[in-house]
């Protein structure tokens, strides 16, 4: 799905939006041996279709090309022995404040590069930039998730060196992102404690997917209601393989530990 | 709305079938959306309304399968059904479970003319 480079197929689709009216499409007239309409058989059996039509068994994953383009995307990593991590959050969670922390405090550690996604504006791009790490900026204007064709394309923007770090800030979205394998090697989720230490349970499948959980913000902890181990359990009931970090990108509280995880990747 | 972004990956699966058939029109298409997707129903049919227009797929009739989710503890072996991904195991609540079924997207067949 590109919507950032237009190199493809598929932006053409998204222009057919809204120059339409709001009819609905109208249904062909359809014959079924069975004389009902509860549609729970599969379309190859016991059907009766119009004369000239025939079935086509497809049995193809709608996710197909990303993944597909996944798979490139994590065989070039490893060729070059890259470390990809994808960091995902709802917006105002700290992923670019712990970005910005993380690559100054390990400046000189590696070679570290910066994939930013944003649906408009080259903010977050901007305030990568200023610790000197090597960053392009996806908008994915209306996209609510990158997908693994952006990346491919941002990377070939990068030029990406052996052995360095790859950070790809996701658009700001514990939903859409969760579906989209990017290629990544790990997935991390961000949650801070201005948000509900319910999130684990309302937006699972995010941290069903991720293998480190970052808790943020602990330096509010004493201004808000948020239940710290009640969060942990939460995303634990979820995803029991889960490490979870805790830190504040404000005082570093905890901040060695997730560098010390990076390490260890 | 990732619901929009999966709609233009089924209208391209099936514009490629088609084309591949020769195909000049899809009558039907038969889509399996397992229940512990993240596709929510209402946003993938208000997607589906706006996305298939002057696409092969605008005048197809849809069929979805529903698959129900399924998982195996991976602490007891119990077999259950999963209604959500942070549900315990019926019999020893644990929470280390392996998901058999439920995260199917995938199309199944068309019916071309």
């Amino acid at each position: 799905m590109c919507s950032t480079c237009g190199c493809d197929g598929d932006g053409h689709v998204i222009s057919h939006l809204g120059q339409q009216d709001q009819a609905g499409g109208q249904l062909h007239s359809h014959t079924h041996g069975h004389g009902h309409h509860d549609h729970t058989h599969s379309l190859a059996k016991s059907h009766e279709h119009h004369p000239g039509s025939r079935v086509v068994q497809v049995e193809k994953d709608v996710l197909y090309e990303n993944n597909l383009l996944a798979e490139r995307n994590r065989g070039y990593f490893e060729a070059k022995e890259i470390l990809a991590i994808n960091l995902v959050s709802s917006p105002g969670s700290g992923k670019t404040t712990l970005l910005e922390r993380t690559l100054t405090d390990l400046q000189g550690d590696a070679d570290f590069f910066v994939i930013e996604g944003d649906q408009q504006t080259t903010l977050d791009a901007d305030r990568i930039h200023a610790t000197g790490a090597k960053v392009v900026q996806i908008n994915t204007n209306k996209g609510c998730h990158l997908d693994a064709h952006m990346v491919m394309h941002a990377m070939q923007g990068l030029k990406l060196s052996n052995n360095a770090v790859l950070f790809i800030e996701n658009v700001g979205n514990l939903v859409c992102p969760a579906m989209f394998d990017l290629g990544e090697q790990e997935r991390v989720v961000i949650m801070s404690v201005t948000e509900g230490d319910d999130k684990p349970l309302k937006y699972p499948d995010m941290f069903h997917s991720s293998s480190l959980c970052i808790i943020n913000k602990t330096d509010l902890l004493p201004y808000v209601p948020f239940d710290i181990e009640k969060a942990a359990a939460n995303a634990k009931r979820v995803n029991p393989s889960l490490e979870i970090i805790e830190v504040s990108c404000t005082t570093g509280e905890g901040l060695s530990q997730w560098y010390e995880w990076l390490q260890s990747k | 709305m990732h619901e929009l972004s999966i709609v233009m990956g089924i209208v391209d699966i099936a514009e490629e079938h088609a084309r591949r058939e020769g195909a000049q029109s899809v009558e039907e298409i038969e889509l399996e959306i397992g229940c512990l997707t993240t596709v929510e129903m209402e946003a993938f049919e208000s997607a589906w309304k706006q996305a298939v227009k002057t696409t092969i797929l605008e005048h197809s009739v849809k069929t979805i399968h529903r698959t129900p989710g399924r998982a195996g503890c991976l602490e007891c072996a119990a077999e259950f059904p999963l209604e959500n991904l942070y549900d315990a195991c019926p019999d020893c609540q644990g929470h280390f479970l392996q998901i058999y079924q439920g995260k199917e997207l995938r199309v199944r067949s068309l019916v071309i003319h």
